[in-house]
């Protein structure tokens, strides 16, 4: 195992900052978008769904660090899956035991969390050819780095949606009287995809290095 | 490079390992997870009638509440062998209709009198509806109903499971002056106000709406013979 | 038969893959650079989706499903294996692709060409096992209906993969604000065009 003073070292502290900004999965490598969208209708559900990518991107890339040097290279890729797979299930069943409301909502996608392509990406990218514990921050930071955008979709959809956050009414009955009106078209599939362009638009400009030519 | 007695080793330790692994989770967490399921039905059975519930006191109150459950078929002949809530809805659908098990709560409310609840599973956009029908003594004025979606569009379809959508029925006639068989339709544009077998549909939810519509009649139609019968 | 041909239209149009439930946009994104390409793995996709989807439909009602052991004995009867659907789907899934990947190099060099590469991209694509998902959630109740949801399904990415590269290959004249060009164009892009599939919504045959 690492030294102590190696576990918050400048080198782990870059690993864990990148995926936040400067490599951000969603909106810099271009991963994972399939499994989550549709669950960002309300913030509880994104919220979730981010913390069960996070768990299941730190614990697959410890244990594929872990293993690195017995896996057969020709069954890599099934070995990986396998790995996934049983975390993903114990989420799913630790979601359906503990907060079964929520576990409604989202339904199938918590399988689909599988063919995230943010893990099998990172175990491939990093677990295979790091330590293990610099693969599980590296894990849990592109977990991080992914839940991020999540939960800003989940909260501009909810917020303008229905005018509620985590299921809370925040918008005053007073503006309703006014006029005001819930945004029907940010509950519907294709805003989720809308907004993340705009997020994508305001984090290039904000970070000029990551303008595509 | 490794030898391929060593790749099949491998792969079959790991199978075994993960496959015990993940039955030991399984049969851990069943227990806890069939009580939420259990305690999800339950609330929704006292949601047609009012009766406001949390997943922890469900329990206590569906026993105070709900002072009989029994299990009857088409023709209204008690089934005595089957447990009423431990019946699933989604199963017998499926069956025809002379074959179908149909299971009736009764319940009890202070000053509200006797209530009959009965079950209602259907087809909406994107997949099943489902709900409780709850009706006052005389087996005809609805006391309150509860509906529920796997996957509805949320604004849309999906408001069904409001309490402003389900407030409509309170007061509403299964049969009319007659004692003919009509359900409760929901109305496109809005039902007028003295129209005691229809409800505003859902603007926007027209597929969701027709199919509440169609399962309401199709499925209390299967009570009929109950509910034409005195007791 | 009407009933399947509206699983098949319903899958294509209303219940689209990419447009309604984002399934598959790692590979959409990342192939639907020109109209060639995206046709390729469009067609791979369609492939996989109708060898996987029925297969996992069989596991699920002989092997998975509670009660689903009840042809070996009526003692297994009571044993509910659909914890480990993930698991199994997810198997048969790269198993498949792995199996295809080798049967089309051995027999059809060409084809080979034309699809190889795409082959081990798609074991690891969200549509193929979000639809054996969905087909497990949704209770098909005959092997033909899966197979109809499983080829509208295909066909729905393929379109939409196919329509997008379009679009991207035109947009390359297009004056797009920096910061937006790539994928923050096509997030928004895919976004509209889902809007128009909305229109589809409600159609009941």
């Amino acid at each position: 195992m690492e030294n102590k003073e190696s576990i918050f070292s400048p080198k782990i502290i870059k690993t864990f900052l990148g995926p936040l900004n400067q490599n951000n999965p969603i909106s810099v490598q271009v991963l994972g978008i399939c499994s989550a969208l549709a669950v960002t209708v309300q913030l509880k559900p994104a919220l979730v769904m981010a913390l069960s990518v996070t768990i299941v991107t730190g614990f697959a890339s410890l244990i594929i660090s872990l293993l690195r040097n017995t896996i057969p290279s020709r069954i890599r890729i099934i070995v990986q899956l396998v790995v996934i797979a049983t975390l993903v299930i114990i989420v799913d069943q630790l979601l359906k035991a503990y907060v079964y409301d929520v576990s409604k909502k989202l339904s199938v996608f918590v399988g689909l969390i599988i063919t995230n392509c943010i893990i099998m990406g990172r175990l491939e990218a990093f677990a295979l050819g790091n330590k293990p514990w610099p693969s599980f921050v590296d894990g849990i930071a592109n977990g991080f780095g992914y839940g991020i955008i999540l939960v800003i979709v989940g909260f501009v959809r909810e917020l303008f949606g229905s005018g509620k956050i985590m299921g809370l009414s925040v918008i005053p009955q007073s503006f309703y009287q006014m006029g005001y009106e819930n945004n029907g078209l940010m509950i519907l599939p294709p805003m989720a995809l809308i907004i993340i362009g705009i997020v994508i638009w305001i984090h290039r400009s904000w970070n000029k290095s990551l303008i595509e030519k | 490079m490794h030898s391929n007695r060593y790749i099949l080793i491998y792969s079959t330790v790991m199978v075994v390992l993960v496959a015990t692994f993940l039955t030991l989770v399984a049969i851990g967490l069943k227990p806890k997870q069939d009580y939420n399921r259990r305690v999800e039905k339950m609330q929704n059975i006292l949601a047609a009638v009012h009766v406001n519930t949390t997943t922890q006191n469900a329990e206590d109150l569906f026993k105070r509440y709900i002072v009989d459950q029994y299990v009857i078929n088409e023709n209204n002949e008690k089934q005595t062998h089957i447990n009423a809530f431990e019946l699933n809805i989604e199963k017998e659908s499926k069956k025809p209709r002379e074959k179908r098990l149909l299971p009736i709560f009764v319940s009890k409310i202070e000053n509200e009198g006797t209530k009959y609840i009965l079950p209602v599973f259907g087809k909406g956009l994107w997949g099943p509806i489902w709900g409780y029908v709850a009706l006052n003594e005389d087996k005809n004025t609805i006391y309150g109903v509860f509906f529920d979606h796997k996957g509805e569009t949320p604004g849309l379809g999906a408001e069904i499971s409001t309490l402003e959508f389900q407030h409509q029925f309170k007061g509403k006639k299964i049969f009319d002056k007659n004692g003919d068989f009509i359900s409760v339709k929901t109305i496109k544009g809005g039902a007028n106000n003295d129209d005691i077998h229809g409800v505003d549909a859902i603007s926007g939810g027209t597929i969701t709406s027709n199919g509440l519509t169609q399962m309401l009649h199709d499925d209390l139609k299967l009570y009929e013979r109950f509910l034409k019968s005195k007791n | 038969m009407e009933h399947l041909f509206n699983i098949f239209i319903k899958s294509i149009f209303i219940e689209n893959m990419i447009f309604a439930f984002f399934l598959g946009m790692c590979s959409y994104l990342a192939v639907s650079k020109t109209v060639k390409t995206s046709m390729g793995l469009g067609i791979a996709v369609i492939f996989v989706l109708i060898i996987t989807a029925p297969l996992n439909y069989l596991l699920n009602t002989y092997v998975l499903k509670e009660g689903a052991l009840a042809w070996l004995d009526t003692a297994y009867a009571e044993i509910d294996l659909s914890y480990l659907s993930f698991i199994v789907f997810i198997a048969t899934i790269a198993a498949m692709v792995q199996l295809v990947e080798m049967i089309v190099e051995k027999f059809s060099p060409s084809l080979y060409n034309a699809l190889g590469i795409f082959l081990p991209l798609i074991a690891v694509n969200c549509a193929i096992l979000g639809t054996s998902l969905f087909m497990q959630e949704r209770n098909y109740s005959s092997i033909a209906e899966v197979i109809a949801f499983a080829l509208g399904s295909g066909v729905g990415w393929w379109l939409a993969i196919v329509s997008l590269a379009a679009i991207r290959e035109k947009m390359r004249y297009s004056d797009v604000p920096k910061p937006l060009k790539g994928l923050g164009i096509t997030f928004i892009l895919t976004g509209l065009m889902a809007i128009a599939f909305m229109s589809f919504m409600g159609i009941h045959l």
